[in-house]
């Protein structure tokens, strides 16, 4: 990175930090350090503590031990309103902005222009639209930001930090709910944004847009410190060694032959199966024992797809049969009861029931399907709960815990467990591997491979196509709210799923992943 | 459950141990009991019968609570119901009245519940609408005047005496331990418990959630009912202006005192009828003491802050940290 600055003069400075809860520790001492200009990925697994050292330095939590300067000068938040005038700003994945505001409010919250007491909204939304044309975007100002996009929403919020006059940016898993297009936009922007000297700490679980966009590159583990490299000297397998702390292991299994699935019985089939406005009709048949992955661009249909499936959403045309009967699915109930399961990509807001303990959240869907009346006794209750928290390796192995305590990929597996608890003959899983550290990735996909030999029909999304390629016996290719295209068997690779994808339309975003 | 239920009700007993404390020091007979004609009498057993109708009201109230949702009709519900109970009382048998007020109830709550989960109304707007509505409606029953009546069936459920026990103590009692029953013998608490907590995710999982908020409104108007009658039995008479006037909010102190949040999820039954019982045990203290009733509400602010200050997670040492990390995690 070419700045003005001394590269070697660190713009954020981070030493011997220390932090506990209780007896957990949740940070020891950890250094880190940010140098103006530069992008810097601050990588682990959940619950390594990326979390923790963010809040500490931007004061959310006060420290233990250790310092935080910046520019050689020590400062000690006491909150994240102090850090901000000190310099740091942090732009969180669900962005801690106010949606029904207007951008230009949003962006001049606080310090909006007053004349005589009044805000001059005028004068207001010019320094805003100002403001955004600097990050490329020529938006209404004046619309409320919960209309727009995510990607719009971190833009205008690290907008309104940089305006702020931040020398450090944090972003928090800024990408997790951006497509491919809003990403290269973002990442326009923190190239632009370091080469004004501003330091970007960038926290992600994408490895691929590590890669893209970091200079450096400080891996935690377990809340210690493992090391920082510099991005472009540092071999991948190397980088998930230093995350994980050993090899990860081979996920790859044979793939059943082409002939194979032929003979395999059909669970259940969608003829001319679609929404109006929602996903075009399509006709899909899911078999025991085999995965069918969704592959396409986020937007692409294949949430709809899922939801229409499963019966979260009512289809206007078609016909769903279920080992060749012809069957209802006009709501989620009718799915549960036809012995589907879903896992939606919403874990927080969809899938878990926060306050409730890891035994309730697996055993609701199961209770909800037996009905009222026929209640599972506390016993068989703490049974269900024991023998999944020990299938899956849910941990901590707590049945009691709410589970809104749990990390990411253990909320995962207790969705999971709810659904086999009620031995399904059809999952759909949304991004199971979303949002979660690499290790529990790993499992959940051979998970996924030992229920389809169990004789479960999969069908399962995932924007990771190296992922969807490795457990997929046939691949569905979905491109503007519509199936375009089904791979089976040999053909399905990452190339073969891209080309299908980009076929006749702007293969802009693809250039990335080939 | 039960492991959990001394640590859970901590700060309510403590609370109601503490008043009743006070209580004693302003009025030394307080816990004097003495049994007369088969029944017993003394402030104690006061502060359990006038405690009645509150308890019920929180009985139902805190389901509701536990969906996420709130009743405010349940005042002009109990007035409604009162007013039904009592124009029947001379000229039907108790089983018609009883019959009729309890059927209003039920009505009532369909009426709530239909607004909140099949209109998907707010529900603090649409139990707004039955608030405002119900004593009208109770007015018009009443014809505006207030309608006494002598049944001796009637004025038993107000005034009578079951083992020594007044009959609303035992009709509460009963309904908790119903209700209890219910709740937790069927699946019925663990799917109120997750639609409060989170009502998409427990629809994807199959629950019916729908029929779940519709059946707590629906309870919630019965109770409101049964202490309509006991408030009416009680005076011999139905005042649709008066009865179980602003009751809804005793309701709803009741089940927050209770520890049960208005965002939905867990929730407690005996904990919200002790709710109940320590706004009654406060309102018989300040009667006793002499002190002017004006008090009543100052010192209820002072003691239900206080409970909720025991209650909260962030003055109880560690226990604070850990709430903090779940909602920063979160």
């Amino acid at each position: 990175m070419q700045n003005s600055l001394d590269p070697a003069a660190p713009l954020l400075e981070v030493r011997g930090i220390s932090k506990s809860f209780g007896a957990v520790h949740a940070l020891r001492e950890v250094d880190f350090t940010l140098r103006a200009g530069e992008i810097h990925a601050l990588l682990g697994e959940n619950g390594a503590g990326k979390s923790t050292l963010i809040k500490v330095v931007t004061g959310v939590f006060p420290r233990d031990t250790g310092i935080v300067r910046i520019g050689g000068e020590e400062i000690a938040p006491r909150s994240a309103k102090a850090a901000l005038a000190a310099g740091i700003a942090t732009v969180y994945q669900e962005v801690n902005l106010l949606p029904n505001l207007s951008v230009a409010q949003n962006l001049f919250l606080d310090r909006q222009p007053m004349r005589f007491g009044i805000v001059r909204e005028g004068e207001m939304r010019r320094r805003a639209k100002a403001l955004l044309a600097d990050f490329g975007l020529d938006i209404d100002v004046a619309t409320p930001l919960g209309n727009y996009s995510v990607a719009i929403q971190h833009v205008t919020a690290i907008a309104r930090a940089v305006d702020l006059s931040a020398r450090v940016l944090i972003l928090d898993e800024p990408t997790a709910s951006l497509d491919r297009h809003e990403v290269e936009i973002l990442f326009r922007i923190m190239r632009q944004l370091a080469k004004r000297g501003i330091g970007i700490v960038f926290v992600s679980h994408f490895l691929d847009q590590v890669y893209e966009i970091s200079d450096r590159i400080t891996v935690l583990r377990n809340g210690g410190l493992v090391g920082e490299r510099e991005t472009a000297s540092l071999p991948r397998l190397e980088l998930i060694r230093m995350m994980l702390g050993r090899e990860l292991a081979g996920t790859t299994s044979p793939r059943a032959s082409a002939g194979e699935h032929q003979a395999r019985e059909v669970c259940a089939s969608f003829e001319n199966f679609g929404k109006a406005g929602y996903v075009a009709p399509f006709n899909l048949e899911l078999r025991h024992g085999e995965v069918v992955g969704l592959a396409g661009l986020l937007g692409s249909g294949r949430t709809e797809t899922a939801r229409l499936v499963f019966g979260a959403e009512r289809a206007d045309c078609g016909q769903a049969r279920v080992e060749g009967a012809p069957v209802r699915l006009h709501s989620p109930r009718d799915g549960v009861r036809h012995g589907f399961g879903y896992c939606p990509e919403e874990r927080k807001t969809e899938g878990i029931v926060a306050e409730l303990s890891v035994r309730e959240n697996i055993v609701l869907a199961l209770q909800a399907k037996r009905g009222l009346h026929r209640p599972l006794s506390r016993r068989e209750q703490d049974e269900i709960a024991r023998r999944y928290v020990k299938m899956l390796d849910i941990r901590p192995a707590d049945p009691e815990r709410p589970v809104g305590l749990l990390s990411g990929g253990n909320q995962q597996k207790v969705l999971l467990a709810r659904w086999l608890a009620t031995a399904p003959r059809l999952l759909v899983l949304d991004e199971p591997t979303r949002g979660i550290d690499v290790g529990a990735h790993a499992e959940i996909i051979r998970l996924i491979r030992e229920l389809c030999d169990d004789g479960l029909a999969l069908l399962v999304i995932s924007s990771e196509l190296d992922e969807i390629v490795t457990y997929s016996d046939r691949v569905v290719v979905l491109r503007d709210r519509a199936h375009i295209e089904e791979l089976e068997g040999e053909a399905i690779d990452v190339g073969s799923i891209l080309a299908a994808i980009a076929a006749d339309s702007v293969a802009v975003a693809l250039e990335a992943h080939t | 459950m039960t492991a959990l239920l001394p640590r859970r009700g901590f700060a309510q007993i403590l609370a109601l141990i503490v008043i009743l404390a006070v209580d004693r020091v302003v009025s030394p007979q307080f816990f004097d009991l003495r049994l007369q004609d088969g029944r017993l009498f003394g402030s104690l057993i006061d502060v359990l019968n006038r405690g009645t109708p509150v308890a019920l009201l929180s009985l139902g109230m805190v389901l509701v609570i536990a969906t996420r949702g709130i009743d405010l009709s349940v005042g002009a519900v109990m007035a409604i119901c009162g007013a039904i109970a009592a124009s029947l009382a001379d000229t039907h048998g108790l089983p018609v009245v009883l019959a009729a007020a309890l059927g209003a109830g039920l009505v009532c709550g369909l009426w709530n519940g239909f607004l909140v989960a099949v209109l998907g109304m707010q529900p603090i707007v649409a139990t707004l609408i039955l608030m405002v509505a119900g004593r009208g409606i109770a007015q018009l029953i009443t014809e505006g005047r207030i309608v006494t009546f002598s049944s001796p069936d009637l004025v038993w459920l107000g005034n009578g005496s079951v083992l020594g026990l007044p009959v609303p103590v035992v009709i509460a009692l009963s309904m908790l331990i119903l209700t209890g029953a219910v709740v937790r013998g069927s699946a019925l608490g663990l799917l109120i418990e997750a639609t409060g907590g989170n009502a998409r995710a427990s629809e994807l999982a199959g629950v019916g959630t729908r029929a779940m908020i519709i059946a707590v409104y629906v309870w919630c108007g019965i109770c409101a009912a049964l202490a309509g009658v006991i408030a009416a039995a009680d005076i011999m008479g139905a005042d649709a202006n008066n009865a179980g006037l602003w009751l809804e909010l005793d309701a709803i102190l009741a089940v927050v005192i209770g520890g049960t949040s208005l965002f939905g999820g867990r929730f407690s039954l005996v904990l919200a009828v002790l709710g109940a019982l320590i706004i009654q045990t406060m309102n018989t203290g300040i009667l006793l003491s002499g002190y002017p009733p004006e008090f009543n509400l100052l010192v209820k602010a002072v003691v239900v802050l206080a409970v909720l200050l025991l209650q909260s997670p962030k003055l109880s040492g560690f226990a604070g940290i850990a709430t903090r990390l779940k909602r920063t995690k979160a």
